[in-house]
């Protein structure tokens, strides 16, 4: 009987390595994943104790530890709750982390490998790991200015408002109203934590909601200036260039006809693509729009960053130029996606990419919130290192563009964020969406135009005006205008 | 006993087996060690400062410890040195993390919480008598065989007892509890001792007629149906029982070590081959017609698809993952947090608090134990000794196998106690009675031969006496 004892020892060894090979996944493979797992009550009940890092914008927390006297040692304060709330998110135990508080969290809460000495020698010294710091790209001045440019709007008003470096693609400015308090979920009375997240997340003005990111709308005559570069690109076109106008644009065989906004004929039947932008004719962008053709236009977009994910370290959502690029668009359809309707959704973001790409002499830049991360002690870990996400266009085709932008300040629709003794580019847009609601008053600017530093983009989603008075150009403009100003101070 | 003279003359210089009774008080010091290190780390760890009752403690521990091998030394002097530090050191491990999970608590819940250390501790003063009881009283493991039917009828007599009205108990959705007074008693432990002894002793009578008589389909020699009678019945019975009773692990446990014995018996590998097609079929019956079984198996391929319903064995490895390499010291993480922390998810626990290190070490002692066990049965003399060391070695890796492997996601999960570290009575007394009974076998086994005797040359007849 001595054989098969042996072979049984062999199996019981097989059965007792499979428990260890298993064991080494579970503890040492795979637990890095199931540590970062939301609602792992262990690593959460871990870092509620320890010190974590602060989110700093010029030197000051807008996130902080401090201690408190309960069981969780240290609480999470806002200084500025609603102003950078979409930035910091929240960080609560009972419903997890959001935004920068959770896309950094492995800094933040000291868990990262590049604080990995750091945890060393607190492990030797027996002290509590502490968290890095990471100081963020905003400009305080102009997020200011954007927030109290959506105040102006009234306090029931829906918007939202971005700011670009065109040159790096650091956000200097990211401000949505209404905003929420993240200090009402960071609390350790999770009865009221509760309640506030139930109120929170069940209101219908959806304070949560980062529009400059998430919200994809469609972008309306903004979107013109991705039309004018395929157009120029693909066609040829200078700012100079005559191109068809008028009054209506008709398609043979359908009924349906594209009109000029209060029925103007943009000057005359045939205007140059700088007048066509300037007073933002739908019957030549329409028609632009047809002869580029969908692909061409949705490639253009591509390269402007359409349905692309470029922000890692915040929500966000793709804007699209078509739900379906392998359905064939008909005329009309394409000449309404030509000036940014039919199925074009874009967020705020991506349409201040555009404006930034353009200021950018074509280069698109990948944009980013984090300037620098810091360790405990204050040493620089990482510095953050612009880097370009595509060419958008050519820098002739980008020049043009500016141009036409500046002339569209100067002399066309835009006119609400001309600043005095600064070339200033801009773009309006009036978005219709479904015929019970208002339209959306967008504003895309950049400044100066010899040497652009900022680039914004505004939407005003709702407000209380009347409808009539709903325009890119009265509502958002004067908002733009602020924040470029905050920015070139 | 009247033949072992020293000047027993043989012809060939007979090799005595070294009793290796010092190296075994060595290890049993630092078992000790460890055992008395560890309540010391949890006092320190969750309430800083050393348990006050530690003196009392360590004072027990060392002398159950020493009753032990002072008894090991007095009526098994030959027997494996390993086994018993080994499973002390299991045992005041599971001994610290049960008062560890108790503190935990006592913190939660205050002083009105549940604890269990204590009664644990009675356990395994219990556990500890009843090894010494066994060991005294059984000094020839061979006269265990003369009892085969006995110990079959008394292994169907315990699986039975949960099911009988008004004594079993339904905890945790599986009927394999008696009560009796105040105390849970879970009489399959029992039943597995009794079915190795009852399998061993049958087998080892009917190994010849299993092996040789029969038919041979498909490549597979096929016993005759009267010498597969018998235990095919015991089988079918246990494992009936325990459909009843919804208890899993048991009656794979029980299979497991059927189909192992009867080809340690037969040498045969093709029963291991039948085994397994078996084992396939009544696990996949098994899936299609019990909920439980479904749930168990979706448990484990998809625990996060529902983290309610599978909130245990999620808890369990977001622990295990915490604790990482080294674990986070005991007394400083949270195994609480697990269902069931002290009992079947123990090893969750020591995962958690002693790290993958500590895990390790753990599973390397259970197979020191089981490879000591089936050495014992290697070098065993008769073949119920064999069977009856295979059967117990096996056993215990089957039960590890299948409450580590379901506690760390290997297999799905099935109910079962982890040897010596789980909270639980029954668990703790049978575990010390397998180790009775290894030792006694390996003492039997390694104790030098009686030699034989020659009679003076003038006798008028010789006689040649072997035992």
């Amino acid at each position: 009987m001595n054989r098969p004892i042996r072979i049984m020892a062999i199996g019981c060894l097989v059965l007792f390595f499979a428990l260890l090979m298993n064991a080494n996944y579970l503890q040492f493979v795979s637990a890095d994943s199931l540590n970062a797992r939301n609602g792992n009550k262990r690593v959460i009940d871990e870092e509620y104790s320890r010190d974590r890092g602060a989110i700093l914008v010029e030197g000051k927390p807008i996130a902080q530890s401090v201690p408190s006297d309960d069981e969780y040692r240290y609480q999470r304060r806002y200084p500025e709750p609603e102003l950078y709330a979409d930035l910091t998110g929240f960080y609560s135990y009972t419903f997890g982390r959001s935004a920068l508080e959770s896309s950094q969290n492995p800094i933040l809460s000291g868990s990262d490998n590049r604080l990995f000495v750091n945890r060393v020698i607190d492990l030797i010294g027996s002290r509590q790991p502490k968290g890095g710091s990471i100081s963020l790209t905003l400009d305080r001045k102009a997020q200011e200015a954007a927030a109290a440019g959506l105040r102006g709007l009234g306090s029931d008003a829906t918007g939202a408002v971005v700011a670009l470096e065109p040159s790096t693609g650091a956000v200097l400015a990211m401000v949505n109203q209404p905003s929420y308090d993240p200090n009402r979920l960071a609390g350790h009375d999770f009865g009221q934590v509760s309640d506030a997240w139930k109120q929170l997340t069940r209101s219908d003005a959806q304070p949560m909601l980062n529009r400059t990111t998430q919200l994809t709308l469609p972008p309306g005559s903004t979107f013109k200036m991705v039309t004018a570069a395929a157009a120029m690109s693909e066609l040829g076109l200078k700012p100079d260039s005559m191109v068809d106008a008028g009054t209506t644009l008709s398609f043979p065989g359908i009924s349906y006809t594209l009109r000029n906004e209060g029925g103007s004929d943009c000057g005359g039947e045939r205007i140059t693509l700088s007048q066509a932008l300037a007073v933002s004719c739908n019957v030549t962008f329409g028609g632009l729009a047809e002869k580029v053709g969908t692909a061409k236009l949705a490639e253009q977009a591509d390269a402007f960053g359409f349905g692309e994910d470029y922000l890692d370290e915040l929500p966000f959502a793709p804007s699209r130029v078509t739900s379906d690029s392998s359905v064939e668009l008909d005329a009309p359809q394409t000449a309404q996606t030509g000036i940014g309707q039919f199925e074009v959704a874009a967020t705020p973001l991506q349409m201040a990419m555009v404006t930034s790409a353009i200021a950018n002499d074509g280069g698109l830049m990948t944009p980013y919130t984090v300037a620098s991360v810091r360790s405990p002690e204050l040493e620089v870990l990482e510095s953050a290192d612009p880097e370009q996400l595509s060419q958008a266009t050519t820098s002739t085709v980008a020049q043009g563009l500016q141009e036409m932008m500046v002339e569209t300040v100067d002399n066309g629709t835009a006119a609400s964020a001309a600043i005095s003794g600064i070339d200033v580019g801009g773009k309006t847009g009036t978005a219709q969406s479904t015929p019970d609601r208002p339209p959306y008053a967008w504003f895309t600017a950049f400044a100066p135009a010899d040497d652009p530093r900022v680039a914004v983009a505004v939407l005003v989603e709702s407000t209380s005006t009347t409808r009539s008075e709903i325009s890119g150009g009265g509502l958002a403009g004067p908002i733009a205008k602020a924040v470029m100003e905050a920015v070139l101070g | 006993m009247s033949l072992r003279t020293p000047q027993a003359t043989s012809r060939t210089p007979q090799f005595v087996p070294r009793k290796r009774r010092g190296a075994e008080l060595i290890l049993l010091a630092v078992a000790l060690v460890i055992c008395i290190g560890a309540y010391c780390a949890v006092g320190i760890g969750v309430e800083g400062r050393v348990p006050a009752f530690v003196y009392k403690l360590a004072a027990g521990l060392v002398g159950a410890a020493l009753v032990t091998h002072l008894i090991v030394r007095w009526v098994a002097p030959y027997a494996d040195p390993v086994l018993l530090p080994t499973v002390i050191t299991l045992n005041g491990l599971g001994l610290a993390m049960i008062y560890r999970i108790d503190l935990a608590n006592l913190e939660n819940d205050g002083p009105d919480a549940d604890t269990l250390a204590t009664q644990q501790l009675i356990w395994t003063a219990l556990g500890i008598a009843l090894f010494v009881v066994v060991i005294i009283v059984v000094r020839d493991h061979r006269k265990l065989q003369a009892m085969t039917y006995t110990f079959g009828l008394a292994a169907i007599a315990l699986l039975l007892l949960p099911l009988v009205p008004g004594l079993g108990k339904d905890i945790n959705g599986a009927r394999i509890w008696i009560g009796l007074g105040p105390f849970s008693f879970q009489p399959g432990e029992f039943a597995k001792i009794c079915l190795a002894l009852f399998f061993a002793g049958y087998l080892v009578v009917k190994r010849d007629a299993l092996a040789l008589a029969g038919r041979r389909i498909l490549g597979i020699d096929l016993p005759r149906g009267r010498d597969l009678g018998p235990i095919l019945l015991a089988w079918l019975f246990s494992l009936g029982v325990l459909v009843f009773e919804t208890d899993l692990g048991s009656s794979l446990l029980f299979f497991g070590l059927f189909v192992v014995l009867l080809y340690v018996a037969t040498e045969r590998p093709g029963w291991l081959v039948v085994g397994s097609l078996l084992f396939g079929a009544g696990a996949y019956v098994g899936y299609l017609a019990f909920s439980h079984v479904r749930f168990r198996v979706d448990g484990w391929l998809h625990p996060f698809a529902d983290p309610d319903a599978n909130y245990q064995i999620i808890q369990a490895m977001y622990g295990m993952a915490n604790g990482g390499l080294l674990g986070s010291g005991l007394g400083q993480g949270s195994p609480d947090i697990t269902p069931f922390s002290y009992s079947d998810f123990i090893i969750a626990s020591m995962g958690e608090e002693l790290g993958l290190a500590g895990l390790m070490a753990i599973l390397l002692m259970y197979g020191l134990i089981v490879e000591r066990g089936l050495r014992v049965a290697l070098v065993c003399r008769d073949g119920f000794g064999k069977l009856l060391a295979t059967g117990l070695a096996v056993s215990i890796t089957l039960q590890v196998f299948v409450v580590v492997g379901g506690v760390t996601r290997l297999i799905p999960l099935t109910g079962l106690t982890t040897p010596f570290l789980s909270y639980g009575g029954s668990s703790i007394l049978a575990n010390w009675v397998i180790i009775a009974l290894l030792l006694r076998i390996s003492d039997q086994s390694r104790r030098p031969a009686p030699a034989v005797v020659e009679l003076e040359q003038d006798d008028a007849t010789q006689v040649v006496k072997i035992r």
